[in-house]
């Protein structure tokens, strides 16, 4: 690749540098780039871009529906008056919660399975929220039915519980932001939306902005091949307690990824394209290749939800 | 030696339900291959095809990670227990 004279030229090379009165206002407007290395043996006119989460102040695709879901709260009156907020969750969307809740004075308890890494503990609780774990063999459902007894026996109610498997605010976030900044990013080209589902909020909200534009963009669902898997934070929903905010009727096509082809798929990204990326972004790049080699021509997106570093020391 | 071993909730439909198989075996290998004999469905799920436990399986001798350990030598003592552990991730049986 020859280096763009825009990065060689000291003052060209210098983006101006933003001000912000809040963090909340650094969630999103992440960057997309195009994959230059794994999509070589493609034709020109297939593109695969990648659009960056990693980038966002918490470092993952969560701090999107975090932030909506924690200011709806507020603006219906469900949030505040040192309400505490709880959830189940296997690690981003704590991180986002606990960052957020900091920011904002909220009081955050995150219900995670017992095997949940220890740098991931290492962080919620540096933002100084509580973790309550859930049996570490029964994974993220052991983690939602222990969060539900919790919440249900809050006789003094107080907890608010954010529920993000069937938060409608999940996917808004994704549809009021992630779609729109895709659509310009793309200057409207977008063809084909790929993303692994987990709360599935990511591509049912994207999903839905992106057909709000064009109905034709497909927009297809990924998720594990199997019940026992290790795509982090991914789920297998026919064997797992389904999110209410997963539609499967909205998407065009779902897809089932092996394991090793996610995580071999994030090892290359990094070493190939230098883009460190958690093993579910690689579930969605080995998805969108796959895709894309099916195509005579096309605008392929999907997203890296976290940056490699998240899963160090594991 | 009898060795307990803990099967997640993702396997337990190989296991006709339970959540402790109890096996024989010096090492940890050797009571995973027992395992496996007695319930084949559950090689491909825990090995890969050269017979190496799948990476993002963790399997555990009573509180210790196996690769810190001999790996699938690792000696276990009569009433060890032996827990494999997915990823962080969904599922029920």
């Amino acid at each position: 690749m020859t280096p763009h004279t825009a990065w060689t030229k000291r003052l060209e090379a210098c983006h101006p540098p933003r001000l912000h009165q809040s963090l909340l206002a650094l969630v999103g407007n992440t960057p997309l780039v195009r994959l230059q290395h794994m999509s070589a043996h493609l034709p020109k006119s297939v593109e695969v871009w990648v659009k960056l989460e990693s980038m966002n102040p918490g470092g993952s695709v969560k701090d999107r529906p975090a932030r909506q879901i924690i200011t709806e709260a507020i603006e219906r009156g469900d949030l505040g008056d040192g309400k505490i907020l709880i959830d189940a969750t296997s690690g981003n969307t704590g991180i986002a919660y606990a960052m957020i809740g900091a920011a904002m004075g909220i009081e955050v308890h995150l219900v995670m399975p017992g095997n949940v890494s220890a740098q991931r503990k290492h962080i919620v609780e540096t933002y100084g929220a509580k973790i309550i774990y859930s049996d570490p063999m029964d994974g993220s459902d052991g983690a939602i039915r222990l969060v539900r007894d919790i919440v249900a026996a809050d006789s003094a109610n107080r907890y608010y519980y954010a529920n993000q498997y069937g938060n409608p605010s999940n996917p808004r976030a994704h549809e009021l932001t992630t779609a729109p900044e895709i659509w310009q990013q793309t200057a409207g080209r977008i063809t084909h939306f790929l993303a692994s589902t987990g709360t599935s909020g990511t591509i049912m909200g994207t999903g839905r902005g992106l057909k709000g534009f064009n109905r034709d963009v497909r927009v297809i669902g990924c998720q594990p091949s199997d019940a026992f898997h290790g795509l982090e934070g991914l789920k297998h929903m026919p064997t797992s307690i389904v999110p209410a905010i997963y539609k499967q009727d909205e998407l065009d096509e779902v897809m089932f990824i092996e394991t090793e082809d996610g995580w071999d798929t994030a090892e290359r990204l990094a070493k190939e394209e230098g883009i460190g990326a958690g093993n579910s972004a690689g579930a969605n790049v080995y998805a969108a290749l796959k895709i894309a080699r099916t195509l005579e021509s096309g605008v392929l997106v999907t997203v890296i939800c976290d940056h490699a570093d998240r899963y160090f020391g594991e | 030696m009898a060795v307990n071993v803990r099967i997640p909730t993702p396997l337990r439909k190989f296991t006709s339900g339970k959540d402790i198989i109890l096996v024989e075996g010096a090492t940890v290998g050797e009571a995973l291959e027992n395992l496996t004999s007695a319930h084949p469905e559950l090689r491909t799920k825990l090995f890969s095809d050269n017979g190496q436990v799948r990476r993002f399986v963790n399997v555990f001798a009573n509180e210790e990670d196996i690769r810190f350990l001999e790996q699938l030598n690792t000696a276990v003592a009569d009433g060890d227990q032996v827990s494999i552990i997915p990823a962080i991730a969904g599922g029920r049986a």
